[in-house]
């Protein structure tokens, strides 16, 4: 099977301080990756820099487009890029506030990416609203109610709806679940692991909490002070930690 | 005191041509230009005068309309100061007019490709309200990416049961650039389609111009199962008879006792004294 | 005729290095070689602290081994699985590898059925068929129907050992390994276990396990693999 994403020594520094630094992986079609360090490790660089949000200062990202060319994302244009993230690649914000569109209703919302694409019926978009806030566990009758009007795991949940409505191929989620109870987490882990599995997304997800890596990705990248210390499959690097680092990481969680 | 021709300088006024040259050339692109402190306040429409100014010849023939009537203050008073400054004709009747300054109205009566209309817009940007950001909605412009104007017309849907924006509707101009007719009723919007006349848009305050050329396609946003559709009343007008034309409706006296009339008051008159003939 | 090699181990070794106890290294296996044939079923021997758990977990690829290869036949080819890129681990998991551990990891929120049902999904079953499958198995497995609408969090643990059980068996892999599969069962459910293992073998797969109960190994087992504890370097 081919890769759906490469990223080559990618490095993105500030000034002189390093936010990620020589990072390399692949990303295959159906599969959930998971980025995992402490705050400051570079985890949110390096994933607004693979989805092309912020510009490498050294290395490459290369997308694998549908009709099975690579797509340099450093010699995209302004355009293809949006119509990337617009038709093809989804991005689900840590703080669903920054997500949505707070201004317009919960169906709009949802709808917004379809209208985006140029589907100009209302009655087939009202429709699937309320079928993604079904399946995102919302009271459909709440469609035309103000995000602002929901709890903070019912925004984030809006969110994922909005975000996976186009059924994008490519899904960056940074901490979508920080920030929330744990029991409002686990609602939304295992929302995330069904529509990873039924719509056979990819997805590149930051966290900074080992148990969502095991229960959600195959394979996940450690980071620590903006390199990767860690690579490999999830089960062996939380069970046969490595790197000093990581086996620290581990180590650390505290276990129920 | 005496003032150059039609009040600005020549300076601006090659400014502001060349701005509508490009504008032109570019239908319904905002084009931004140097707007000028006028002798009114924003809002008033500086953006129009300025437009007017930079247009007007000796020969020119002006009409002034307000919300479709040629004699609100503001329509008074724009065309007495042209008259003041450029010494050019004035008329309340659009076919006699060579030029047509309106604020939220296009005459009921059809125009020619010898006219020009100038319309005073207080917002140039249709996407504003969605968009706070003007480098984003340019970018959006740039693009042709305009998914997010279908979002407010969704909401009104979803609001009201239908498409409840009634003025400043948003349009499609040859099929490219999202633009706003100016808060014009939605019931003029297909006037702007294949219009022979040339309009323009000024917006002082915002510093954009732009521009419909002649027979130009302008298409009103719509959904596939909710289509564009004008005002209709139940009413006609109670002066002139007519049923085809935009009313206004009017508080007669204290009672709160209503009629309808036409808002286009050359249209309405005009009908009269045909009926009188 | 010769039943076909599945597994085979050559000259491995896992020690733990732990960065954070002055660098302790523990040594657990060293020079361990193993050869698995189709219709066989291994189970290892020796003391607890002998390194059985560690061996499963190494040839599942949930430890890195240290030294040597763990070859396995994948789609009559062989991977070395100490050598292998995690896509491809990934991959022999999926179709060939099956582990079956003491303890369920429970995903919350998911029901026992579809916890069963899902490595034939992975497999391409379509969901119907993969979730009456599942349902059989259940059944088999003594698992009361109105539990399986129910996530395992909350069953005993016979009853997510045997959902467990039932996950690990349901898509038939050649390779079956098993650490402890058994311990918290009833005879009952140990008897209809010894009947499953019977068949996977009877189809073909190779069963390699840790059973400390006596009675049970001496049912399943076609050879033992004894192996000694190592004294820590």
């Amino acid at each position: 099977m081919s890769a759906l994403l490469q990223v080559r020594g990618v490095s993105r520094h500030y000034g002189p301080r390093i936010g990620c630094e020589d990072v390399s992986f692949e990303l295959h079609p159906g599969e959930l990756l998971c980025i995992v360090g402490e705050s400051g490790s570079g985890k949110s660089t390096l994933l607004n820099t693979v989805a092309a949000q912020l510009s490498p200062t050294a290395g490459s990202v290369r997308y694998r487009q549908r009709n099975g060319g690579w797509l340099d994302l450093a010699a995209l244009s302004e355009a293809d890029r949006r119509r990337l993230a617009r038709e093809e690649w989804g991005f689900v914000t840590q703080n669903p506030r920054d997500g949505l569109r707070l201004n317009v209703s919960a169906g709009a919302n949802v709808a917004e990416r379809l209208m985006a694409l140029g589907m100009r019926n209302y009655s087939q978009l009202r429709a699937i609203a309320r079928g993604w806030l079904e399946r995102v566990e919302i009271d459909p009758s709440r469609i035309d109610d103000a995000p602002t009007s929901f709890s903070g795991g019912m925004q984030q949940r809006l969110q994922i709806a909005r975000t996976l409505v186009t059924q994008p191929r490519l899904v960056f989620m940074d901490e979508p679940t920080a920030g929330l109870d744990v029991s409002v987490q686990a609602r939304i882990l295992d929302l995330l692991r069904r529509l990873v599995n039924e719509l056979g997304l990819a997805a590149v997800m930051v966290t900074h909490d080992l148990a969502v890596a095991r229960l959600l990705a195959a394979r996940t990248l450690v980071m620590q002070g903006g390199r990767v210390v860690e690579t490999g499959l999830t089960d062996q690097i939380l069970d046969d930690p490595q790197h000093p680092y990581t086996q620290l990481l581990v180590s650390s969680v505290l276990t129920t | 005191m005496t003032y150059n021709f039609a009040f600005l300088d020549e300076d601006t006024k090659r400014m502001l041509r060349r701005a509508l040259l490009k504008a032109v050339a570019i239908p319904g692109y905002q084009v931004p230009f140097g707007s000028r402190e006028m002798p009114l306040p924003y809002g008033w429409g500086t953006g129009g005068i300025q437009v007017t100014a930079a247009l007007l010849g000796p020969d020119d023939v002006l009409k002034v309309i307000d919300q479709g009537a040629d004699d609100t203050t503001n329509a008074v008073n724009i065309r007495r100061f042209f008259s003041r400054v450029a010494a050019v004709a004035t008329t309340e009747h659009t076919a006699e007019a060579t030029l047509i300054q309106t604020r939220h109205r296009i005459p009921e009566t059809s125009l020619r490709e010898d006219q020009i209309l100038v319309f005073q817009v207080p917002e140039p940007e249709p996407l504003r309200t969605l968009e706070p950001r003007e480098a984003e909605t340019r970018t959006l412009h740039a693009l042709a990416d305009y998914g997010l104007m279908h979002v407010k017309l969704y909401e009104d849907i979803a609001q009201y049961g239908h498409i409840a924006t009634s003025y400043d509707y948003p349009v499609l101009v040859d099929g490219r650039f999202l633009t706003s007719p100016s808060p014009i009723p939605k019931f003029d919007n297909p006037k702007l389609d294949r219009s022979p006349a040339l309009m323009l848009f000024g917006a002082g305050r915002e510093k954009r111009l732009y521009a419909i050329p002649p027979y130009t396609h302008v298409e009103s946003l719509a959904f596939d199962d909710h289509p564009f559709e004008i005002q209709r009343w139940e009413h006609q007008c109670e002066l002139c008879g007519s049923g085809e034309s935009y009313l206004d409706e009017v508080i007669v006296d204290d009672r709160g006792t209503r009629m309808f009339v036409c808002s286009d008051t050359d249209f309405c008159s005009g009908r009269r004294a045909e009926a009188q003939a | 005729m010769t039943a076909a090699l599945m597994l085979e181990l050559r000259d491995l070794s896992k020690s733990f290095e732990l960065h954070h106890q002055h660098g302790a290294r523990l040594n657990v296996l060293r020079g361990i070689d193993l050869r698995l044939h189709a219709g066989e079923c291994v189970v290892l021997s020796g003391p607890s602290g002998a390194g059985k758990s560690t061996l499963l977990r190494v040839i599942y690829a949930n430890y890195r081994p240290s030294f040597g290869a763990v070859h396995v036949r994948h789609d009559e080819r062989w991977i070395d699985l100490a050598k292998a890129t995690p896509h491809e681990v990934l991959e022999v998991r999926r179709r060939t590898l099956a582990y079956v551990s003491q303890f369920l990891r429970v995903i919350p929120r998911v029901p026992a059925l579809d916890i069963v049902a899902e490595p034939l999904l992975q497999m391409g079953v379509d969901e119907p068929e993969a979730r009456r499958r599942a349902g059989d198995l259940l059944r088999r497995l003594n698992v009361p129907e109105r539990l399986w609408a129910l996530p395992p969090s909350t069953f005993s643990g016979g009853e997510q050992q045997r959902v467990n059980i039932a996950r690990g068996l349901i898509a038939r892999r050649p390779i079956l390994l098993l650490d402890e599969p058994t311990a918290s069962l009833d005879v009952e459910n140990r008897n209809v276990v010894a009947q499953l293992l019977a068949e996977a073998r009877a189809d073909g797969s190779a069963v390699l396990g840790i059973f400390h109960d006596e009675d049970m190994r001496d049912r399943v087992a076609t050879r033992l693999f004894p192996m000694q504890a190592l004294e820590a370097a």
